[in-house]
């Protein structure tokens, strides 16, 4: 297996929670809530999870576009919770993020030349004419003509816009790139040719991807491993064909049973779960799925289940299985 | 089937913008049976919720008007109904649900009052028969502390409580039609399968016909009898949801088919349509599919392809099916499967 390009140990964001007249704290949401996992280079994690789950919060606190509350998030080595904001500055270079919604992601008063421009400005290539030459070429990359680049955002479909915003992250040659549902706000028949696209540079530049999206189905195509998160926290990571074929988790379980399959023949014993997620500002003691787990044991009530290997590089946090 | 509870013919609506007139829902034409399922597919922008909207009579007017067409429900066409008579069929012969619930429930209205009042329009009750009976429906529809839920406002829930109670108002007034558009799009799958197992029972268990308006495949495949696919506003294919899924015939629909990622299936690269979604114009000539469609040939970018009847509510818009053209379609069979 190839060495890992990133090491997250115990990562936290809590946001405080303001109230009263005088705006004081009275409570935090517990975002993220101590997340560990590794990505190895070159390989695409999936990341998992229904919406406020803290899918988006942990690809910003490993950016630190968000400071994480605590926790060590190390890349190539390097812990990168405690450099200088000018140290971590010259390391996005390295890691860059992309977005779901690529209108508001790009500058609508600017060129797409501006836009795909600037990083490389900011990382020191001073010159007008060599900047000009790197954007038509990274144009031609994600599949855009030479000529778009004195078009604007607003010129643009939105699967043009996201291989804009995705020109723009290649700029300087990053190494990992986080990618926070850059095909949830496009149709079918467009996301299929950004996850194309998306695959092709990864294998092109050796590129490693963080992959977050709330649709299984896009991510168990476009992924290595898959990590699915509930409430703050991970509760299962393995491989991709081991977590969807062979998934431990309840919450896992129903989640995959709970996806609409395109096909009339296929059967399926649903799980569905009653209830909706509760609030992380508020979350449920034990373990945090135990308000609605189908299996739920007393223990389950009380004490928080480790988050543990069991069988090959398969992760789980359940009684069931500690 | 025989007993067609709801026919639309040839309806044409259009928005009269700045930027011109752009015909929304360009000529469409389809049968919703009693008691069936009906589902209306394709991507952003093709036309199906303001095929919702016409249906109901809600196209904002100005810019939006039905220019042409029928919308048959029962004996009466829809069309020539004014407000009066709409607002009695609205909610209570035809209940509709929206993406986002908390347009369609009134921000200023507690749950009850809202639930009480669908209730009694439809039922002669008293205000406390007519409270208890809405406590009920909220348990119906899984509404956890439905007795304290009942008095608190729409905000105070989250989007999947809010879908709930749109369905337990939608099930209260016991509507012979229900059009539900993109009602889960805005949900978490678990939360999702709630709600589609809820419309299911409003189906078997009171009949209703369901018009189900969704870009997933995967809910069609679930809840569907018979599906429409639209392009462009206009439909470029009907049939069974097996038909569909398993044998469409129109090239949208098998490029369509083909872009999804399958969650039980390891595909090397997924197949994908080339180009983006034509937004209807009134200067379209030729079939609205042409310029992304890898089968079209002259007559393609020339004519707009009639909606070819292949059987019994079995359709579709495009030339390879045109008996002159007979000898392409097998050169699409062989083609397209690989
Ligand atoms: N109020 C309006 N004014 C002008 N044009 C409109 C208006 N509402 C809809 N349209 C146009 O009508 C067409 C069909 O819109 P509609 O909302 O029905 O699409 P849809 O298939 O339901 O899309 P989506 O899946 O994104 O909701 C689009 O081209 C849209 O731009
Ligand atoms: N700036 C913020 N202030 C307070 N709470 C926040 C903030 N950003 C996110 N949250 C909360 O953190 C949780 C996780 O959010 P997020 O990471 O955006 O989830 P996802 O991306 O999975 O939808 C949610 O409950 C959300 O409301
Ligand atoms: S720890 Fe208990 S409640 Fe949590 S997922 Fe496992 S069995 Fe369910
Ligand atoms: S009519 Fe021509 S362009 Fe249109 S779908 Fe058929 S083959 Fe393609
Ligand atoms: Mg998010
Ligand atoms: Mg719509």
């Amino acid at each position: 297996m190839s060495k890992p390009i990133l090491e997250v140990n115990h990562l936290k964001k809590y946001f405080d929670v303001k109230g009263g007249v005088f705006g004081r704290k009275v409570g935090e949401v517990k975002a993220v809530d101590d997340v560990s996992f590794t990505v190895n280079e070159g390989e695409i994690l999936g990341i998992v999870g229904e919406s406020g789950c803290g899918k988006s919060t942990t690809g910003k606190a490993l950016l630190r576009l968000i400071e994480p509350t605590d926790g060590e998030v190390k890349f190539e080595d390097q812990d990168i919770t405690s450099i200088s904001s000018e140290q971590m500055r010259l390391l996005r270079k390295d890691m860059q993020i992309i977005f779901q919604d690529p209108y508001a992601s790009l500058n609508p008063r600017h060129t797409v030349e501006k836009i795909i421009g600037e990083p490389l400005l900011v990382h020191g290539m001073n010159s007008k004419e060599e900047r000009k030459a790197r954007v038509k070429e990274l144009l031609e990359v994600v599949g855009l003509r030479p000529y778009h680049a004195s078009r604007y955002p607003h010129q643009f479909s939105g699967g043009q816009r996201q291989r804009i915003g995705i020109a723009r992250a290649l700029a300087n040659n990053p190494k990992l790139i986080i990618c926070d549902e850059p095909v949830s706000a496009l149709d079918v028949s467009v996301q299929s040719q950004i996850l194309n696209l998306m695959e092709d540079l990864r294998n092109q530049f050796n590129l490693t991807y963080i992959f977050i999206a709330h649709d299984l189905s896009v991510v168990k195509h476009i992924s290595d491993r898959v990590g699915v998160m509930y409430l703050g926290k991970m509760v299962e990571l393995a491989d991709k064909d081991e977590i969807y074929e062979n998934p431990k988790h309840p919450y896992t379980q129903a989640l995959l049973s709970a996806v609409p399959v395109a096909d009339p023949d296929e059967e399926r014993d649903r799980i569905i779960l009653e209830g909706d997620v509760p609030s992380p500002s508020n979350p449920p003691s034990g373990c945090p799925f135990h308000t609605r787990c189908p299996l739920v044991m007393d223990v389950c009530k009380e004490d928080k289940p480790q988050f543990k290997e069991d069988g090959d590089q398969h992760f789980v946090a359940c009684h069931l299985y500690n | 089937m025989s007993d067609v509870i709801l026919e639309l013919k040839d309806l044409h609506t259009h928005f009269f913008t700045d930027g011109g007139e752009v015909p929304a829902v360009d000529g469409v034409s389809f049968k919703l049976h009693k008691g069936e399922v009906v589902g209306i597919v394709g991507e952003s922008g093709c036309g199906k919720s303001v095929t919702s909207l016409s249906i109901m009579q809600l196209v904002p007017n100005p810019p939006g008007k039905i220019v042409r067409g029928e919308i048959n429900f029962k004996d009466d066409n829809l069309v020539n109904f004014r407000e009066k008579r709409m607002k009695q069929i609205r909610g209570n012969e035809i209940a509709m649900i929206f993406q986002e619930p908390m347009t369609s429930l009134n921000p200023v209205y507690t749950i009850g009052n809202q639930l009480v009042e669908a209730i009694r329009m439809h039922r002669k009750l008293s205000k406390n028969e007519a409270r208890a009976k809405a406590i009920e429906m909220l348990q119906l529809v899984g509404i956890p502390r439905s007795d304290e839920v009942i008095d608190e406002y729409p905000h105070q829930l989250s989007g999947g409580m809010r879908q709930r109670v749109m369905i337990a108002m939608a099930m209260s007034c016991d509507p012979e039609v229900l059009i539900a558009d993109e009602p889960t799009t805005a949900l978490d799958v678990t939360i999702q399968a709630q709600i589609l197992d809820l419309m299911r029972k409003l189906n078997q268990e009171q009949d209703t016909a369901i018009l189900l308006i969704t870009h997933d495949l995967g809910v069609v495949a679930e809840m569907c009898d018979r599906v429409v696919v639209m392009y462009s506003g206009q439909v470029v294919e009907e049939g069974t949801v097996r038909e569909i899924l398993k044998d469409p015939k129109h090239p949208y629909t098998k490029g369509l088919i083909r872009s999804l990622p399958k969650i039980h299936e390891k595909e090397q690269k997924l197949y994908s349509i080339p180009g983006t979604v034509a937004k209807p114009t009134m200067d379209a000539t030729g079939c609205r599919f042409a310029p992304r469609c890898e089968f079209a040939f002259d007559r393609c970018f020339k004519e707009n392809p009639e909606l070819y009847q292949l059987a019994n509510e079995r359709s579709s818009r495009c030339f390879l099916y045109d008996n002159e053209e007979r000898g392409v379609e097998e050169h699409v069979q062989t083609d397209s499967r690989g």
